[in-house]
């Protein structure tokens, strides 16, 4: 008992200054690009494992998808971004532990309550992830790989996403309140 | 040695996806209510991390290509198609502000223990589904507008690497200035003891009584509100 009050009060180192983690994030990106050819990114993981999901509920029909079939055909940890985000998993769950920043817990807004809360997580979800297939790519992968080779699409990418990131949290600021 | 490699291994993957996730997880980017309230104005640790990352790795590939380390044409640009990529990054924009995160975000979530970005990564694959049922029908919209492959701002605007990459510090510079005078204005950036706090209170454990100071400072989350 007296070793889980420990943890529960154990208080989390802060964050790092934004400065430092835009250099050291740009310093990974470059060494992406020098060892890859190409830069970082993440929703193409969430679109080979909605094919394999797929594949896996309603094989026939994901089968037959003119989109997400093709994906089928291939070993899901074939592909570079799959070994990326097993990567960014181990990264996140190292640096959360041993900065005390690691909890299991529902993370929302003061004025709503966890339903609500999971109510919002999974149309924000949906949103997202028709969103970059739209895009065919992500925050990641178009606006922030796309803006260091200084890509058109990558900037008309980042002003829509901030415009309607505004808007959206004008309109609906009590999620987050 | 010529770089890039090309190597799209299993070890690069990991090697480079070790530290994006480590570096994101340090920025405070697994914390849903640090990210949004970039969009409250009142934290601009989104904009700051982003807009410096983009200017050190452009120039990173800008000096790259002066010394000849890596060719022209070396690394991949992403060619814009107009509509897609304006309406598919609103909606991302849109479900990053209802939902909290973003797709690589979602990961660093969930592995920092947020059940909410389980959720989230669950609507994620129900709307590439979703995507993916519908693409027959949108696939006009999908390929409208294309623009020139891979085309740069130097290849739009005709001006030089160097000036471009002026421009933008000159945005960077302005944007940080802009951001720390919000930050102070509206009572942010959102600290790691604050979100850890807050969800104690709501998790509502054995140690509930201890945190009753409640959401820190309201009235500056009033002021954003207003």
């Amino acid at each position: 008992v007296h070793d889980d009050e420990e943890e529960a009060t154990m208080s989390p180192r802060p964050f790092w200054p934004p400065l430092l983690a835009g250099i050291m994030l740009g310093l990974v990106l470059l060494l992406t690009f020098l060892l890859t050819g190409h830069g970082l990114g993440a929703s193409g993981f969430f679109t080979r494992a909605t094919a394999a999901a797929g594949g896996w509920l309603a094989p026939s029909a994901t089968e037959a998808s003119a989109y997400l079939g093709p994906y089928l055909r291939g070993n899901p940890l074939d592909s570079w971004i799959s070994w990326e985000i097993v990567g960014v998993a181990i990264g996140a769950l190292a640096g959360s532990m041993v900065s005390g920043r690691f909890r299991l817990a529902l993370e929302r807004g003061a004025a709503i309550g966890a339903n609500e809360r999971q109510i919002y997580a999974l149309i924000g979800g949906v949103l997202v992830g028709f969103g970059a297939r739209l895009v065919r790519g992500c925050t990641s992968g178009v606006g922030l790989s796309g803006g260091a080779t200084l890509a058109v699409a990558a900037f008309v990418f980042l002003i829509a996403f901030f415009a309607a990131g505004f808007l959206v949290t004008f309109a609906a600021r009590r999620v987050w309140r | 040695m010529t770089f890039p490699l090309y190597d799209n291994g299993m070890i690069a993957g990991l090697l480079v996806g070790i530290l994006f996730g480590f570096v994101l997880e340090g920025a405070g980017f697994g914390s849903p209510r640090k990210l949004t309230a970039q969009f409250a104005l009142r934290d601009w640790a989104v904009f700051k991390v982003m807009f410096t990352a983009v200017i050190v790795a452009a120039l990173g590939l800008w000096l790259a290509q002066a010394s000849g380390l890596i060719g022209a044409k070396a690394v991949f640009v992403p060619t814009l198609f107009f509509w897609a990529i304006a309406l598919g990054g609103a909606l991302i924009g849109a479900g990053f502000a209802v939902g909290g995160y973003c797709p690589g975000t979602s990961t660093v979530g969930l592995f920092s223990g947020r059940g909410d970005a389980a959720v989230f990564i669950v609507g994620m694959l129900l709307g590439t589904a979703l995507f993916a049922a519908l693409f027959g029908s949108l696939e006009r919209l999908y390929q409208a507008a294309e623009g020139p492959k891979g085309q740069t701002l130097m290849d739009l605007t005709g001006l030089p690497s160097w000036a471009i990459l002026a421009v933008l510090l000159i945005m960077a510079v302005g944007g940080f200035a802009l951001g720390n005078w919000c930050e102070r204005r509206f009572g942010g950036p959102v600290t790691a003891d604050e979100v850890i706090a807050d969800l104690t209170v709501h998790e509502g454990g054995p140690g509930d009584r201890d945190h009753v100071s409640e959401p820190a400072q309201p009235n500056d989350r009033q002021v954003i509100a207003s």
